[in-house]
C-alpha cells in the first residue's frame, strides 16, 4: 500500500481549480459511488479506477493523478458521463487531465520524431486528435 | 363438551412444512372434538366468519385455533368468541408456525410435533374454566420522567389532551442535550431557537408540573395506579423571588468548570444554566458553595436585593399517585477517553463532537467563533474522526449511534461556512443519511463547501509540536494517509445516560445489552415497555435524531392518555390464584415474583391469624414463576393450571414414547 501526506497547500488547490476549470465540472460533486469504473470498457486497461483518478483530485493529489495511465486509457465513449448518479461529465474530467498534462507540456509527442512507419500504420484521426489535444 | 378445532396454513407458511390435512384428521377422532377444519388464512375474515357459524350450528363451547404465536392472533380469536357471547378464556391457542413449520425442514417431523401439540391442547382444553377479567380504577394524571426535549415533548401533549402531568428532570432546567447544540441538521435550525418556545409552552402550561432539581426515588404500584415517591433537591434560591438580575455571580468567589459549555469555560456556585433556562431561577451547586454547611460565605445572600436565597432549604419529598409514566431519561456521550489512541484528554485540540457544538454557539466558551482549546487559534484544517466509539465491538459500542454522520457533516459545514480558506475533512467508515433531506445535507456539505471525505478510519492522533499527526487511510485510493490538523473533533458515540439506568432499573424495565430501555416490541410497540402502563420516549431506547424523538414522544404521550381516559382498565385474567387454605405464608413465591406482583397479607380467617400470599391482580403479569416455585401447590395459574399442564405432558409424552 502507498503512502500520501495529506496537504491542502496553494498548489493542491490550484490543480483542483485547474481540472474544475477546464472540465467544467465541480470534482466534489462526486460521493465516490464507482459507478463510473464499474461501466467503463476499458476498466482492465487502468492501473487506476476512473473513480480513484477523481478522489485524487479530490484530495490534490497532482503526482498520483498524472503518474496513471487511466486518462490516457480512456476513450470518451461517454458511458460514465451519462450513468453518473451526481451529474457529473467524467469524460470530460478525463478530458481535463490530458489537457492539463499537455498544457503543461505541450511538446509531449513530437509528431517530427515519430517513425515514419508509425505515422504510416496510426490512423489519420489520431494524429488529428494528437493535435487538437496539444491545442487545447 | 363440543371443541372446535382449526388449523390455519398461513399460505406457505404453515402449510409449507406440515400436512395440514393431516393433523386435522387425526385429531377429528379425538374425545369431545366436534369438528377439525382447515382453511388457508384463519385470521380473515372469512376465516374468522367459518369458526362463528360451527359456534352457531355445532353449540361449540371450546375452540382450539392452530396458527401462529398467541402473541400475534390470540386477540383476534378471543374477539370472535365475545361476539358470539362466550367467554373468550375458553379459547385455546396452539403455536404450529413458529413451534413447528419454521424451526422444522422435514415435513414429517413438523407434522408429528404438530399432532402432538394439538392433541395435548384438546386435551388442556377439557379443563379449561372461563375466567373473568378484573377491573382496577386509573388516575387520570401522567408522571414524565426527563426533561430533554423527548419529554416536553410528551408532557406538552399529554396536557394539551387535557390530563395533568408532572414533569420530573435532575438537573437544574428542562432542554437537555438539544439546548447544549448551536444549530440541528439538516435545516440548520439554531437549536435554542426552536426548543426555547417549548420549554416556556412547559412553564405555562396550567396542566404542567414541572419539577427541576428532582429525582425520582421509589415507585410503587401499577398501571393506572403508581405510587411514585419525588426527591425534590434544595435549589437554595426561591424561584418565585429570583428575579435574575445577576447580582450575585459576580460576588460569587468560587469557580468551577460550566458543564453546560462541557466544561470549556468557568462558571460560579451560583449560576444560571443559560439564559433561557426552565424554570428561569438561579441555583446554587451545594457541592462546591461555601455558604451550605459550614457558613464560611454569605457573599451573594448579602447582594441579592429581592432575598431570594435560602441556605436553610432542605429536600422535599413529593408524594403522588399516576396513572401513566413516560421515560425519557436520554442518552449521555461515549467517554472517550477510552479510546486511548486518540488521545482524547492527553491532546488538548481534540475534543468531542458535544464540546464542538459549544464551541459553535454563540452563547458558548468562545461566543461562536471556532478557536482551539489549546492557544485559542483559528484552526485552518480541521480533522473530524466519525464513529469514535460507535461501531467498535470488540473494544466500545457495538451499534451505530446514527446521528455522527449527520452531525460531523453540520459540523463540518458549519466550520466551512465561518473559516472559508480552511480545510475540512471528514474520516468515515459509511455515510450514514437515513432521514428526511439529509443525504441532500450531506451532498451539499461536499459539493459547495467542499467538504472533505475521506473513506477509513483514522489509527491514531499525534501531538507534534502544536500540531495533531492524523494517521489514516484512505481505501478508496488504498493508501496510507498522514495529516498535520489543527483541531480534530471525535463523533462520540452515545449511551444510554446514568437517569437511563437508573430509571429502568427502579422502574424493573427489561434493558437489551447496552443498558437502553428495550421495547416491548421493537416494530409494533415501539414505545411500550416491559411494565404496562410504562411508556419510553427519545434517547433512552437508542440512538435518535430530534424528529424521531419528537414523534416517538407525541406516540408515548397518546398511549400514555389511552390509560389517562379510561375510568377504569380490565386487566388480564390468566393471572396467579392463591388457595388460602393450603398456602404456608412462606414467601418464596415473593421473591420468585419478577413484577413485585405477590406479597404477604395477614388474614383472619378460621378463628386464626396468619400470613399469606396476597397478589395484585393488577400487577401480575401471568408468568407464573410463583405457581412453579411454590411448594406446596397453592398458587394456580389461571388458564395453565397444574391439571391443564399435566394433560399437555401427558399427550405430549404418549407422542414420543
Amino acid at each position: 500500500m502507498s503512502y500520501e501526506y495529506i496537504k491542502f497547500g496553494p498548489e493542491e488547490k490550484e490543480f483542483i481549480s485547474k481540472i474544475e476549470e477546464i472540465s467544467g465540472q465541480n470534482i466534489y460533486s462526486c460521493y465516490q459511488c464507482g459507478k463510473c469504473s464499474a461501466g467503463c470498457a476499458f476498466s482492465s486497461r487502468m492501473d487506476k479506477t476512473v473513480n480513484q483518478i477523481i478522489h485524487f483530485i479530490q484530495m490534490g493529489q497532482k503526482d498520483k493523478v498524472l503518474q496513471a495511465n487511466t486518462h490516457w486509457i480512456c476513450s470518451s465513449c461517454l458511458t460514465c458521463s451519462i450513468r453518473c448518479p451526481r451529474e457529473i461529465d467524467v469524460a470530460a474530467l478525463m478530458e481535463a487531465v490530458r489537457e492539463y498534462i499537455l498544457r503543461e507540456e505541450p511538446e509531449k509527442v513530437k509528431i517530427a520524431d515519430l517513425p515514419k512507419e508509425v505515422i504510416e500504420k496510426l490512423p489519420n484521426i489520431a494524429l488529428v486528435g494528437n493535435f487538437r489535444k496539444m491545442t487545447g | 363438551m363440543k371443541i372446535g378445532v382449526y388449523i390455519c396454513e398461513c399460505g406457505s407458511n404453515i402449510a409449507g412444512t406440515i400436512d395440514v390435512e393431516k393433523v386435522a384428521s387425526s385429531v377429528e377422532t379425538l374425545p369431545n372434538v366436534a369438528v377439525s377444519r382447515v382453511y388457508k388464512y384463519s385470521c380473515s375474515e372469512p376465516g374468522q366468519a367459518i369458526i362463528k357459524n360451527d359456534i352457531e350450528e355445532l353449540n361449540l363451547d371450546r375452540i382450539i385455533v392452530a396458527a401462529c404465536s398467541p402473541r400475534m392472533h390470540e386477540p383476534t380469536f378471543r374477539a370472535v368468541l365475545e361476539e358470539k357471547e362466550m367467554n373468550p378464556y375458553v379459547l385455546e391457542m396452539v403455536n404450529i408456525r413458529e413451534q413447528c413449520s419454521w424451526v422444522h425442514s422435514d415435513i414429517n417431523l413438523g407434522t408429528e410435533k404438530a399432532t402432538a401439540l394439538l392433541t395435548g391442547a384438546v386435551l388442556k382444553v377439557a379443563e379449561m374454566v372461563p375466567l373473568e377479567r378484573k377491573k382496577v380504577g386509573v388516575t387520570p394524571k401522567a408522571l414524565v420522567i426527563g426533561g430533554g426535549i423527548a419529554g416536553i415533548q410528551a408532557a406538552l401533549d399529554i396536557a394539551n389532551t387535557g390530563f395533568l402531568v408532572t414533569l420530573v428532570e435532575k438537573s437544574s432546567t428542562i432542554g437537555g442535550i438539544m439546548a447544549q447544540l448551536d444549530k440541528t441538521f439538516p435545516t440548520l435550525d439554531c437549536s435554542q431557537c426552536i426548543l426555547s418556545p417549548k420549554m416556556v409552552d412547559v412553564r405555562r402550561h396550567p396542566n404542567i408540573t414541572l419539577l427541576a432539581n428532582a429525582e425520582v426515588d421509589e415507585v410503587d404500584g401499577y398501571v393506572g395506579n403508581f405510587k411514585v415517591k419525588i426527591k425534590k433537591n434544595p435549589r437554595y434560591v426561591i424561584e418565585d423571588k429570583c428575579t435574575l438580575c445577576d447580582d450575585c455571580v459576580p460576588v460569587c468567589p468560587v469557580i468551577v468548570h460550566d458543564q453546560y459549555n462541557e466544561n470549556l469555560s468557568p462558571r460560579k456556585a451560583v449560576f444560571i444554566a443559560y439564559p433561557q433556562a426552565i424554570p428561569a431561577s438561579y441555583i446554587i451547586d451545594p457541592d462546591t458553595c461555601l455558604g451550605i454547611e459550614p457558613l464560611i460565605c454569605t457573599k451573594c445572600k448579602d447582594v441579592c436585593g429581592p432575598e431570594a436565597i435560602d441556605f436553610d432549604m432542605q429536600m422535599e419529598i413529593v408524594e403522588d399517585e399516576f396513572g401513566a409514566i413516560v421515560v425519557a431519561t436520554g442518552l449521555e456521550t461515549y467517554p472517550i477517553e477510552n479510546i486511548g489512541e486518540y488521545g482524547y484528554g492527553s491532546i488538548h485540540d481534540v475534543i468531542s463532537g458535544l464540546e464542538f457544538e459549544r464551541i459553535l454557539a454563540a452563547n458558548g466558551p468562545t461566543m461562536g467563533v471556532i478557536r482551539r482549546p489549546s492557544d485559542g487559534k483559528i484552526p485552518k484544517t480541521i480533522v473530524f474522526v466519525h464513529c469514535a466509539g460507535s461501531r467498535d465491538p470488540a473494544k466500545h459500542l457495538p451499534y451505530c449511534s446514527k446521528i455522527c454522520c449527520m452531525y460531523s457533516t453540520k459540523h463540518a459545514l458549519m466550520y466551512k461556512h465561518q473559516v472559508h480558506d480552511g480545510t475540512a475533512i471528514n474520516f468515515y467508515i459509511d455515510i450514514r443519511t437515513g432521514g428526511k433531506d439529509y443525504e441532500e445535507f450531506y451532498q451539499r456539505a461536499s459539493e459547495e463547501e467542499k467538504v472533505i471525505y475521506i473513506r477509513g478510519k483514522v489509527s491514531e492522533l499525534i501531538q507534534e509540536e502544536n500540531q495533531i499527526l492524523v494517521k489514516g487511510v484512505n481505501t478508496i485510493t488504498t493508501e496510507t494517509v498522514e495529516i498535520h490538523a489543527d483541531m480534530v473533533v471525535l463523533a462520540t458515540g452515545i449511551v444510554p445516560s446514568e437517569g437511563t439506568l437508573e430509571i429502568s432499573k427502579l422502574l424493573r424495565l427489561s434493558t437489551d445489552i447496552n443498558g437502553f430501555v428495550k421495547e416491548a416490541h421493537p416494530k409494533l410497540k415501539p414505545v411500550e415497555t416491559s411494565i404496562t402502563g410504562v411508556f419510553v420516549a427519545g434517547t433512552a431506547t437508542g440512538p435518535k435524531d430530534i424528529p424521531e424523538t419528537v414523534s416517538q414522544a407525541g406516540r408515548a404521550a397518546i398511549r400514555a392518555c389511552n390509560i389517562l381516559s379510561k375510568s377504569e382498565l380490565e386487566v388480564e385474567a390468566t393471572i396467579a390464584q392463591v388457595n388460602e387454605i393450603l398456602c404456608r405464608g412462606c414467601g418464596i413465591c415473593v421473591s420468585a415474583c419478577p413484577y413485585s406482583a405477590i406479597e404477604l397479607e395477614l388474614v383472619n380467617k378460621y378463628g386464626h391469624s396468619f400470613e399469606v400470599a396476597s397478589v395484585n391482580e393488577a400487577v401480575c403479569k401471568g408468568c407464573g414463576s410463583c405457581a412453579a416455585a411454590c411448594l406446596n401447590g397453592a398458587i394456580n395459574h389461571l388458564g395453565f393450571t397444574d391439571n391443564q399442564i399435566l394433560n399437555l405432558i401427558q399427550a405430549l409424552s404418549e407422542a414420543y414414547e
